[in-house]
């Protein structure tokens, strides 16, 4: 298991990029299918071969192209607005899930499997969303502070579950995966106390956040993309300073690659194992953040949505390296953004995406299925 | 039955791990092929049992040409093969293990356990080898599974059997009875081949040896060969296998240990009131069979182990209490028992191997920032003054060989402020040559004042180099003991008797 984890983690970015093009052509064909002009076509195949190529053709392509018109450049609009929203749409989209993925591949690096980034959203977006909510703070230290709170929130809730595991053994595993339904439940709790909900509301729903604590709006009231974008490409910087170029995150590596030759050399596993829980969960503290305070501005109960899992399968897919968690990210949020106008225009259910997505887990969880399917000859064990 | 090796040739990439070899197995013999680490032993054997195809060559049983396609193949035309690493599950019993693969049935389909039982008894009377069939293999010791796996080869019926580095896991008493097992299978008309590089075991059962290196056969030797000749055709130059160190110069007694017990997890006493001190410039040796509490005497002197009472005392500190981040700043070097696993990271490169017990330390790191420049000149000095032999210093510990791996411990433990050195099994399964290279860095650094701690389970090694030698026994010190002792003394106070 952990040996599996760790090809996984740290296996080629090749194999992650081939596992990505093999899931669009399982997609196309599932679009192939799906259309009924194909299925139509496909009764008089043999008559008339080229009506069934050309309606695959339009099918696939055309549900491709509207995936691209929604999330990179719109070149039928109209306008320049409407040409270039749908790559600030894929930009917001991945803000969260890139700073909750980099939170996870500082965990899956150190050889901890944290699968913990639901809770640890919930728990950076139920600190920040209160200071951002509740309390009333002039405009230049409020934004800073409920930020801070976020961060804080979200690395207690890693370290919590670093410091079970530390202090008791317990599987990180199980314990992050029993975190995510605690936080959930009590953030759905406190929206209907008067701690966290909105007076008067009947739904568990919070007031909206202050307008000086929320992420300043990068491109105008025209998109939804914010300040958020700047954080989650610092947050990228910080994670590849922290991996590559500073002594504790030596230390997380050792611990990742070797616990029993980092505890001869001194390392102390204990505090480590919190220390990465902390610096992980900070991480999806800051994507609660991005959420509560950049896209959403309410506390509800869909405030960590799907991210929790996007981050997972980002990770996993730019093989826990900054920058290929910075590129996972922008793709399942080009996914998303590119899914609605898929839909919308082509008729493509919006399934089709996550299966998409659920391909690429596979095949990332199956390197030897991706390698016999391009012929790629696994890395040469040395020879004895 | 005879088995014969014509110019077997295989190739890896650009490298050749084995050039037209020739070999020669005759029934009633033990063919010994010795050479060091990486010349090319296990790859000829996997060509043999079928792992590998050959690139050149043939392979010739009872003088009929054969091809083997797979292990099945090489099983069914009468090759046995005991591997280094035991092929067995260790939740299944001894007959179940033993039967897997070809499991006898009745009926057709009724698994017939009774009738495996029975011939495992059966081999097992007929070599001495006390073998429960209904034993769960997990439980026993490593000796015991070794000689599963050797009943797993006779029950095909195996008249060619391959041993594949099998004393590499094994105590004394257990190599010693393996070597008897071996002379019995030889005696039955058996053809074995013992690939091998400790010279004693080839000297005691050979009846032909050959020696490799580099993938190439570089000549046979007769048993009769001195174990310095033998070394000398395997490493390809003159090497000297004593020890050469002055007598010891002990100054005052830095390192102390006075009434040391310890406790498992079990709450069972594993560290019986130790007692020793080890001075200046003098190395003691703690020999014993493996087990005996040597594991638990080593992590309670840095501070590994949890329930301790008594003293360790270096140059005045004490070290119990302490963690192991603590005792290694008060000048502790610590090469332990399993590189591998407790010394190395294998993913990491030899520059950050050796910087492992010191990443947050000047001048590796200012502030947080590694050094990484600092780093770079300090790998390739000391990769330079170990002679790691590797591409470069970002070559991942995994690509080394052991001795190379060992090397590049030594350079890490040996390049901080010592005090003391505790090193365990410093030399199992190294080469004849990186087993020259570390001990002399070990009597270097007793030479340089220093005192040294080793634990050995080999007495060759712990007569040559220690100055004074300690035996343990079940956690206990049954002895301690001037080098000159006496083999067979040592080896009754390994079983217990004290001197």
């Amino acid at each position: 298991m952990k040996k599996a984890f760790r090809e996984i983690v740290n296996g080629n970015i090749w194999l992650s990029f081939l596992a990505v093009v093999a899931s669009f052509i399982v997609g196309g064909i599932l679009i192939a299918f799906s259309s009924e002009t194909v299925q139509t076509t496909a009764t008089y195949l043999t008559a008339r071969p080229t009506d069934f190529i050309s309606a695959v053709w339009n099918a696939v392509f055309g549900a491709y192209d509207a995936m691209f018109r929604g999330a990179v450049f719109n070149y039928k609009a109209d306008n320049l607005t409407f040409m270039i929203r749908p790559i600030t749409e894929t930009l917001a989209y991945a803000t969260p899930i890139v700073m909750s993925g980099l939170g996870l591949a500082v965990a899956f690096k150190s050889g901890l499997f944290n699968i913990g980034a639901a809770g640890q959203i919930v728990f950076g977006a139920m600190f920040a969303g209160w200071v951002a909510i509740f309390v009333d703070l002039p405009g230049y230290i409020h934004f800073p502070i409920a930020l801070l709170a976020g961060i804080l929130g979200g690395a207690l809730w890693g370290a919590l579950a670093g410091f079970l595991k530390a202090a008791t053994g317990a599987n990180e595993v199980i314990v992050t995966i029993m975190f995510n339904y605690i936080a959930i439940l009590l953030l759905g709790y406190l929206l209907k106390t008067p701690v966290l909900k909105a007076p008067g509301s009947v739904n568990p729903i919070s007031p909206p956040v202050h307008d000086s604590a929320k992420y300043a709006l990068l491109m105008g009231d025209q998109f939804r993309v914010h300040a958020g974008l700047i954080a989650m490409l610092i947050a990228v910087v910080f994670v590849w300073w922290l991996l590559n170029r500073s002594s504790i995150g030596f230390q997380f590596r050792a611990l990742g690659h070797n616990p029993n030759a980092a505890k001869v050399a001194g390392i102390n596993i204990g505090a480590t194992t919190v220390l990465v829980m902390a610096v992980s969960g900070a991480l999806s503290g800051l994507a609660g953040t991005s959420q509560i305070m950049g896209t959403e501005k309410f506390l509800t109960l869909g405030v960590a949505a799907s991210f929790g899992f996007d981050a997972i399968t980002v990770a996993l897919l730019g093989r826990s390296n900054p920058w290929g968690v910075l590129m996972a990210g922008i793709l399942f949020g080009g996914l998303r953004a590119g899914a609605v106008t898929m839909q919308a225009n082509q008729g493509v259910p919006i399934d089709i995406v996550l299966v998409v997505q659920s391909m690429i887990v596979l095949f990332i969880a199956a390197p030897p299925l991706v390698r016999s399917m391009f012929r790629i000859k696994p890395q040469k064990e040395d020879a004895k | 039955m005879k088995l014969e090796l014509r110019g077997i040739t295989k190739r890896f990439g650009t490298m050749t791990a084995n050039d037209h070899v020739n070999l020669i197995a005759e029934p009633g013999q033990i063919h010994c092929l010795v050479g060091e680490n990486g010349a090319g032993k296990s790859t000829l054997m996997n060509v043999i049992f079928g792992l590998y195809q050959a690139d050149g060559g043939e392979i010739l049983i009872d003088d009929k040409l054969v091809k083997f396609s797979g292990p099945g193949d090489a099983m069914a035309a009468g090759i046995g093969m005991v591997h280094q690493h035991f092929m067995l599950i260790p939740v299944f019993t001894v007959a179940e293990n033993v039967i897997l693969g070809h499991e006898p049935t009745k009926f057709g389909t009724v698994l017939d356990i009774k009738k495996a039982r029975e011939r495992v008894l059966d081999i097992s009377k007929r070599f001495g080898f006390e073998v429960d069939p209904d034993a769960l293999v997990g439980d026993l010791p490593v000796g015991v599974q070794q000689r599963v796996e050797i009943i797993k080869a006779l029950m095909s019926d195996a008249q060619i059997l391959i041993f594949d580095e099998p004393t590499a896991v094994l105590t004394p008493q257990e190599t010693d009875e393996l070597m008897v097992i071996m002379k019995q299978l030889r005696d039955e008309g058996k053809s074995i081949v013992f690939i091998t590089h400790k010279l004693r075991e080839v000297k005691e059962v050979a009846d032909k040896i050959t020696v490799i290196r580099l993938g190439k056969v570089v000549g046979e030797a007769k048993p009769t060969a001195s174990a310095n000749e033998l070394a000398s055709m395997m490493v390809g130059r003159e090497v000297d296998l004593d020890v050469n160190k002055a007598a010891a110069k002990p100054g005052k007694p830095l390192f102390k240990v006075a009434g040391l017990s310890a406790w498992d997890h079990a709450g069972s006493k594993v560290l019986d009131d130790i007692n020793f001190e080890i001075h200046e410039g003098e190395i003691l040796v703690i020999a014993g069979v493996q087990g005996n509490g040597q594991t638990e005497l080593t992590e309670a002197i840095i501070g590994m182990h949890g329930k301790t009472i008594g003293s360790i005392e270096l140059d005045g500190r004490e070290l119990i209490g302490k963690n192991v981040k603590q005792v290694l700043d008060l000048g502790v070097g610590f090469v332990p028992e399993d590189r591998t696993e407790d010394g190395l990271v294998a993913d990491f490169t030899i520059a950050e191997n050796l910087m492992l017990d010191r990443s947050d330390r000047k001048p590796f790191v200012k502030g947080l920032n590694l050094q990484l420049d600092f780093l770079k000149k300090f790998a390739a000095e000391k990769i330079a003054e170990y002679d790691v032999r590797a591409q470069g210093i970002e070559s991942k510990a995994s690509q080394l060989s052991g001795g190379n791996q060992q090397k590049v411990v030594l350079a890490r433990e040996l390049s901080r402020e010592l005090r003391l050195l505790v090193a365990s099994q410093p030399t199992r399964g190294l080469d004849v040559g990186s087993i020259e290279f570390v001990h002399e860095k070990i009597v270097a650094t007793r030479d340089s004042g220093i005192p040294v701690l080793i634990v050995a389970t080999e007495l060759d090694e712990a007569a040559q180099l220690g100055d004074r030698i300690a035996v343990m026994y079940r956690g206990k010190i049954v002895g301690i003991v001037p080098s000159d002792t006496p083999r067979a003394t040592l080896g009754q106070m390994m079983a217990g008797i004290s001197a």
